[in-house]
């Protein structure tokens, strides 16, 4: 696979390895954010925390969209696809996040609800043609990079002249989220949890460019460099970051120069700037109400937004109390903290959307990296 | 000589299968006879009992059953019938037996049209020839239109076990090697891709194949020093391992550069997020064996024509979690865990 | 939702759809997001739409730049 092999070559991994290795200083500990679900995937699947030396540490981001999902969104969900004249579209991965009391959309499907996986808006709008006397909503869920793909759709059902379709919207904003990460109480306690640096979402990135960045790398006086996601991108991108915390530099630096640049790709932040505007405030699993941090349909469309044609009501869920799905999405505990994590909570059986989507922390934890934990045990 | 009733004959080109086919009364007989008797062929078919009779040899015997619910019904590589008996003819041959026969039960919706009926028995009629097994029983039933997909099929098997073969996950050892026949997650991905919502094009074709004489020469070559033998099939590589894991108490240690995976199948297995090792296979098998004939059992494999690729991929490890886990092409290393729910294209 | 990979643009089609093409695999996607497409480009892609053209050079670059990091951890440790 072209652009995708050449970034995967095991022997330059082992060379920037020991580079790193080389270059680090031992007195000090190195703590990075992954803000990106790709990426958090992207270490597991390659075992990346092998081969960096032991003070360099990743910790898992909430860069999973499917995982910031609150409840309370996939409840009004299920709730859509039990009116017999709706059909739900879907991506794959929202079928088994946890509603409320272990409600979810696969079992609501199994229920007889119309529930579509889909792998594109397309799809949606082919299946809205085809069955004109049904209702067809879409599930939008995703962070910046899947926002320009649902407002294209949305564009394509106002041109076909679609009056039996409408978009459940659920996207969110990454510089919100990051920003509520670093403001929060945690953070903020002096020596309660430190990141030295940010590793940057890549595919976000393609569309809203490194701009919005600088502003984080002013404020808070933190290095971001925004990698792509093969593996040899994290490991040149993790030694950017530790050249950077090294000369006391905190900049945003572009490692992923063949698909990102400053301004980003304008026409999708056009689409989506004509079609969606900002929401007050937008829940995040783990997170609470962020302010400014979700997107919605602007009143012109309101005929797509099912919000308004369906005048759904807001439901909140509170979550699992022992979950500790917030603490591990800001960083602040890691998957075996977790009282659940292992015994009730497993990928058959997720409590909460760490452990549900793939990149979730628990659940990579969980599939590849299980196997540490009893290493370290033996070790200590 | 008796005249034979008048009955007008199938309407095989443009007819089909109605609730009258499956009452048991003469358009059932003829069904049978006129489209499943005439793709299987044999002697005890011919006879048109209810149930077969076949001498049985000296030795142990193996039966295996499975249900073939796959969709679609026709896909690059094979058809479910085509799928029912290679299936069927691998669950028995991994104990190490020679296939011998096999019943087929057929539950059609109706509806169904008799053409694609006639395709599906006329391949699994071809298949079993080519395996040299028998379809000697069967039976029909026709449920209404919305009760069954189409077409699900149900077939057992029976076969024979030479002397002294006793294969079973009890018997892995820590040492042992892994041998696997060859590329993962064809038979997978040629079924998604004719999915409609998943709409991608490919020339990859199901690996669908009858396993049982690459499984003979095996056992010519390593004897007992075979443990076992797994065909992966639902859940892929991934679920098969676990299984032997929890099974024999070992964990295991795998090379993930050593498994072969074709390009196509990589470059699907990307674009949906899937991983190649929970990808379903239907023509390949996975064998633990002693180190001392895995030299031997790797040669044999690769002399077949369906072990072209076959490659030695790991080992079995003393390990009380029961871990299987794989050294990654870059080194690092990570769990081969069983696949959680049913495998869904990932899109994050 | 990070799962996007590079692929080929083999064919452009009408209303800013195309086929791309990733070793033999091929797919029809919406390019309704890109300007000046040509066949032969490389573009990401990502739940059905391509979200940006891979840039040859930068590649090649970002490339180079590899080799050379890789190499100099061996240098320093010598």
């Amino acid at each position: 696979m072209k652009y995708a092999d050449e970034f995967r070559d095991k022997t330059i991994a082992q060379g920037l390895a020991r580079t790193i290795a080389a270059e680090i200083d031992p007195q000090r500990p190195y703590r990075f954010m992954e803000f990106c679900g790709g990426h958090t995937h992207a270490i597991s699947r390659y075992g990346l925390e092998d081969m960096l030396p032991p003070n360099v540490r990743m910790i898992h981001g909430p860069g999973c969209p499917v995982c910031v999902l609150p409840a309370g969104r996939i409840d009004m969900a299920i709730r859509l696809a039990e009116r017999p004249e709706i059909i739900l579209c879907v991506y794959g991965d929202l079928m088994r996040v946890p509603g409320s009391q272990g409600n979810s959309l696969l079992r609501a499907k199994a229920r007889g609800a119309d529930v579509r996986m889909v792998y594109s808006t397309m799809d949606a709008i082919r299946i809205a043609e085809e069955t004109p006397a049904r209702e067809v909503v879409f599930f939008a869920i995703g962070f910046e990079t899947t926002t320009p793909p649902t407002a294209v759709m949305i564009r394509l059902a106002e041109k076909k002249r679609l009056t039996n379709f409408s978009v459940f919207c659920n996207h969110v904003l990454t510089p919100s989220a990051m920003h509520n990460i670093l403001e929060s109480p945690d953070i903020r306690n002096i020596g309660r949890v430190e990141i030295d640096g940010f590793v940057g979402p890549a595919h976000v990135s393609t569309i809203i460019g490194t701009q919005p960045y600088e502003y984080f790398a002013e404020e808070f006086g933190k290095p971001v460099v925004i990698s792509g996601f093969e593996p040899l991108d994290m490991m040149q991108s993790i030694l950017m970051l530790v050249r950077q915390v090294n000369e006391g530099r905190h900049e945003v630096e572009n490692q992923y120069s063949r698909a990102v640049t400053r301004e980003g790709n304008l026409r999708a932040k056009e689409e989506v700037s004509d079609i969606f505007e900002l929401r007050d405030r937008f829940e995040w699993r783990g997170l609470g109400l962020v302010p400014y941090s979700g997107l919605k349909l602007k009143q012109v469309y309101a005929q797509f937004d099912a919000e308004v044609r369906f005048a759904m009501n807001e439901l909140r869920v509170a979550d699992n109390p022992a979950c500790e799905c917030g603490a591990i999405l800001r960083g602040v505990k890691k998957p075996v903290d977790c009282k659940l994590f292992g015994t009730v909570c497993t990928p058959e059986t997720p409590m909460g959307s760490c452990m549900v989507s793939s990149e979730g922390a628990c659940a990579a934890h969980w599939t590849y990296g299980r196997f540490r934990d009893h290493q370290l045990r033996r070790a200590s | 000589m008796r005249a034979k009733a008048y009955q007008r004959k199938l309407d095989l080109k443009d007819g089909c299968v109605d609730l009258s086919h499956g009452s048991g009364g003469r358009a059932m007989a003829q069904l049978i006879s006129g489209l499943f008797h005439e793709a299987f062929g044999n002697e005890w078919l011919a006879r048109g009992n209810d149930q077969s009779a076949f001498d049985v040899g000296a030795g142990r015997m193996v039966m295996s059953t499975d249900a073939y619910v796959v969709s679609p019904l026709f896909f690059p590589g094979g058809n479910i019938g085509s799928l029912a008996v290679h299936g069927t003819v691998n669950d028995v041959a991994m104990a190490g037996a020679r296939p011998l026969y096999l019943s087929a039960s057929f539950i059609v919706e109706e509806g169904f049209r008799f053409s694609d009926l006639k395709a599906i028995a006329d391949s699994m009629g071809e298949a079993a020839r080519a395996a040299g097994v028998y379809i000697i029983t069967g039976d029909t039933k026709v449920v209404e239109r919305g009760k069954a997909d189409g077409l699900f099929i149900s077939t057992t098997g029976v076969g024979i076990l030479p002397d002294g073969l006793d294969l079973s996950a009890e018997k892995a050892e820590a040492g042992d090697r892994v041998l696997l026949s060859g590329s993962l997650g064809d038979h997978g991905i040629a079924i998604m891709s004719k999915r409609r919502n998943l709409a991608f094009t490919t020339e990859i074709l199901s690996d669908s194949a009858a396993l049982h004489d690459l499984v003979a020469k095996m056992v010519e070559a390593g004897g007992s020093g075979i443990r076992l033998m797994r065909d992966p099939t639902r859940g892929g590589l991934a679920a098969a391992l676990n299984e032997i894991a929890h099974q024999s108490g070992l964990g295991f240690r795998l090379q993930e550069e050593a498994i072969p995976v074709k390009p196509g199948v990589a470059a699907a297995c990307e674009l949906l997020g899937l991983d190649p090792l929970h990808v379903a296979n239907e023509g390949k098998l996975v064998a633990i064996v002693a180190p001392e004939v895995a030299d031997a059992v790797l040669a044999a494999m690769k002399a077949h024509p369906l072990g072209l690729e076959a490659a030695d991929i790991g080992e079995a490890v003393a390990d009380d979690h029961q871990f299987v886990q794989m050294s990654t092409s870059f080194g690092g290393g990570r769990i081969v865990d069983w696949l959680s729910g049913e495998q869904l294209p990932r899109i994050c | 939702m990070c799962l996007a990979i590079p692929a080929e643009v083999t064919e452009l089609l009408p209303d800013d759809m195309a086929v791309v093409s990733i070793d033999g695999v091929a797919k029809e996607i919406s390019v309704a997001l890109i300007e000046d497409l040509a066949v032969g480009d490389y573009v990401i892609m990502h739940v059905g739409y391509a979200l940006t053209k891979i840039d040859p050079v930068e590649a090649r670059r970002t490339l180079e730049l590899l080799q050379q990091l890789s190499g100099e951890g061996r240098e320093l440790q010598s």
